[in-house]
């Protein structure tokens, strides 16, 4: 039974064939300056530049005097490199009667970022897990309601949450005085109020919630995409509900790990209509301080430190793509696979 | 301790409308190599599952070492399982694998160690315990599989088609090697294969499932020479076995050309009832050239195709214009279109009932 390969041999030897002949041979030869490339690379550059302008203009004009600002060369380089409106922007910038410009919004939103996340991320693997993994009656129709949430627009519930906020935020002031004396002894401890509407506590549960339905279906997705024989194994092997999750599961998960949590801090982070409605002045975030900052009417425009604070604003997303943009586009091909 | 490692009594199992398993009945006894033979979708992994504790049965019990296991966890019913897809832990060691069940069991560390290291030598995969199973080859990662039932120290080990996904050579080897494993540890295995030469080779008994019942339960042997009907005769077999129609009269089976008298076939205890019948007849029990002449029953073919495989030929040819294989040794020399003197010995034969399709 010769193959194809045993053949050729056998004939090659039978009549051998002596040199090349002319034409083709080997890999076909490619032209650097195709019309194909040109037509690629000019327009892969051209829609670069669009997009990395904006950034150019921003940074060299936040380094800029007011007075060269004036002079009305937005392209040019600064002639003379100054850090301060980068200072103002951060310390000194007034929104309102608060005067210590745009690192009283950073703190707020950093309060508001970190519980947000470990929170909603917590909950959404959890809950991803149970959804892929151990399955309930009814667990489908369960996590095709929360898919629903996904689709409703932000602005139809912003009313509603309000209300909900202060209605929670009475109930549990309700408890915590009901319950006076059996969980607190000192005088007068009982006395506060809890208030979820207008704090930073009511603001991170509102992101954790509206975080929910495409974080349980990325992680859902991905738990599913690990094989059941595995799940089984650890079964078999005695491992219980939170054993898999952390022993087996959370150390295959890295990639969709950082997939939610990228989506989560900048989602988070450039959250405006939320921070705007859900906190009061003090626990402003920072993108709300950024736009009282840039929108101000009263005093001069000074687009240096506008600019400034916009891309102090921005450093965090940025630097979280940065850092993380390779994980970040393996995660989402793993979440993707299936349905 | 009671006789029967294994029994599962009445099982029971629906995804809603769809019955996978009926009135499922089997007693395994201690020490015995099971093979569950089907087809895909004949319910063979779901009964392995249920055992194992992974499906819960929709109604009936299952005994382990005589004690009710039915409401028990998998771990708590004395059962290492190894998978089709050999299931290791990729971000643990072969070791970490190895141990991963001992420390839920929260077994001390001194016999954890003695027990990997007692598994590791037996499986001969000492040198890769600091290995992640990435860096393992097929075979390497299915002895760890086998290994991390094996430290469990567990009565009886479930086997889902542990060698369907490696190439045929490692698989021939595994399977020699699983057999020497079962000789050397003398646990009760139960195995689920839809692969008939593994069947064979590995089990005491063998059941053949269909559509989520047990249609026969008995020795490689008898299943290969006493098939109870006519789908077990079909299953088992490489090439298959060949049917002809025909009937049965006066102790006499008659089909177009071929007759054959029925004095040396064993009926069995229903009788040999006059009637349609079908018989069945294995190629390789086929005899050609001067054997045929001796045979109880001969009759002469035209070979239409001829497939030689170097140690054997196999010859398709008709019989009553249906197809009809004959397997003939290697060496004999047989053309296209050459007609052959065959010989049949009843003896060897099956004979099946035309309407109910059961043994005669």
């Amino acid at each position: 039974m010769a193959d194809i390969g045993m053949l050729n041999t056998t004939k090659a030897a039978e009549e051998p064939i002596h040199g090349m002949i002319d034409g083709p041979r080997g890999a076909r030869p490619k032209r650097a300056f195709s019309r194909r490339n040109i037509a690629l690379y000019g327009v892969l550059i051209i829609v670069a530049i669009y997009y990395l302008l904006p950034l150019y203009v921003m940074i060299v004009t936040s380094l800029k005097t007011m007075p060269e600002i004036r002079i009305g060369n937005v392209f040019s380089l600064p002639r003379e490199i100054t850090f301060e409106p980068w200072i103002k922007a951060w310390a000194e910038a007034c929104t309102g009667v608060n005067c210590d410009g745009l690192s009283r919004g950073f703190w707020n939103s950093v309060r508001i970022l970190i519980p947000s996340v470990i929170i909603s991320i917590s909950i959404a693997c959890i809950s991803g897990y149970t959804l892929s993994k151990w399955k309930f009656k009814g667990s489908e129709v369960f996590f095709t309601i929360l898919l629903m949430g996904a689709f409703i627009p932000y602005q139809v519930m912003l009313y509603p949450v309000v209300i909900i906020l202060r209605e929670i935020g009475g109930f549990m002031t309700d408890i915590w005085q009901g319950t006076c004396g059996i969980f607190t002894s000192a005088e007068g401890s009982c006395r506060g109020r809890i208030q979820l509407f207008g704090s930073v506590w009511g603001l991170v549960l509102v992101h954790t919630i509206f975080g929910m339905p495409i974080l349980v279906l990325l992680f859902r997705n991905y738990f599913s995409s690990i094989p059941d024989e595995l799940f089984k194994a650890a079964r078999v092997d005695g491992a219980g509900f939170w054993q898999i999750l952390f022993r087996i599961m959370l150390p295959m998960s890295l990639p969709i790990l950082v997939v939610a949590i990228i989506l989560q801090v900048t989602g988070i982070w450039n959250d405006f209509l939320f921070g705007v409605v859900y906190t009061r002045a003090e626990q402003y975030p920072m993108t709300v301080q950024l736009n009282n900052i840039v929108n101000s009417v009263q005093g001069i425009k000074e687009y240096n430190v506008n600019m400034a604070a916009t891309m102090l604003t921005g450093l965090v997303p940025l630097c979280i793509y940065f850092v993380s943009g390779k994980l970040f586009v393996r995660g989402i091909a793993a979440g993707a696979v299936k349905g | 301790m009671t006789d029967h490692s294994v029994q599962i009594k009445d099982l029971d199992l629906h995804f809603g409308a769809v019955k996978v398993l009926q009135k499922l009945n089997l007693d395994i006894r201690d020490g015995e190599f099971l093979v569950l033979l089907g087809s895909s979708g004949c319910g063979k992994s779901t009964l392995l599952n249920c055992i194992a504790g992974l499906l819960e049965p929709t109604d009936g019990q299952i005994f382990i070492k005589g004690e009710n296991v039915t409401w028990k966890e998998p771990s708590e019913r004395g059962i290492g399982m190894v998978f089709q897809s050999y299931a290791l832990y990729p971000q643990m060691t072969v070791e970490g694998n190895l141990s991963f069940g001992l420390k839920n069991a929260r077994v001390p560390k001194d016999e954890i160690r003695r027990r990997v290291d007692r598994a590791a030598e037996i499986l001969q995969i000492e040198p890769l315990l600091k290995r992640k199973p990435g860096a393992l080859s097929g075979g390497q990662r299915q002895r760890v599989a086998i290994g991390r039932a094996l430290v469990r120290d567990v009565d009886v080990f479930l086997f889902d088609e542990p060698l369907s996904n490696l190439d045929a050579k490692l698989r021939a080897d595994l399977r020699v090697e699983l057999k020497r494993l079962h000789h050397q540890l003398t646990n009760t295995m139960i195995y689920v294969t839809h692969d008939q030469v593994e069947a064979m080779t590995l089990a005491d008994r063998i059941a053949i499932m269909k559509g989520g019942l047990i249609m026969q339960l008995d020795t490689p042997d008898v299943i290969y020479n006493k098939p109870v009907n006519k789908y077990v005769a079909d299953f088992i077999g490489s090439p298959s076995m060949n049917f002809v129609d025909g009937t049965l009269s006066g102790g006499t089976f008659t089909a177009g050309e071929l007759t054959m008298r029925t004095d040396r076939y064993e009926f069995a205890s229903s009788g040999g009832k006059d009637g349609p019948a079908i018989a069945g007849i294995r190629p390789e029990h086929i005899v050609t050239g001067e054997l045929a002449a001796n045979a109880p029953a001969t009759m002469e073919v035209k070979a239409e195709l001829v497939e030689p495989m170097g140690s054997d030929t196999l010859v398709w040819s008709r019989m009553n214009g249906e197809p009809f294989r004959i397997r003939m040794d290697g060496h004999l020399p047989v053309k296209d279109g050459e007609t052959l003197t065959i010989g049949i010995d009843p003896a060897r034969a099956s004979l099946f009932d035309t309407a109910t399709e059961e043994r005669l």
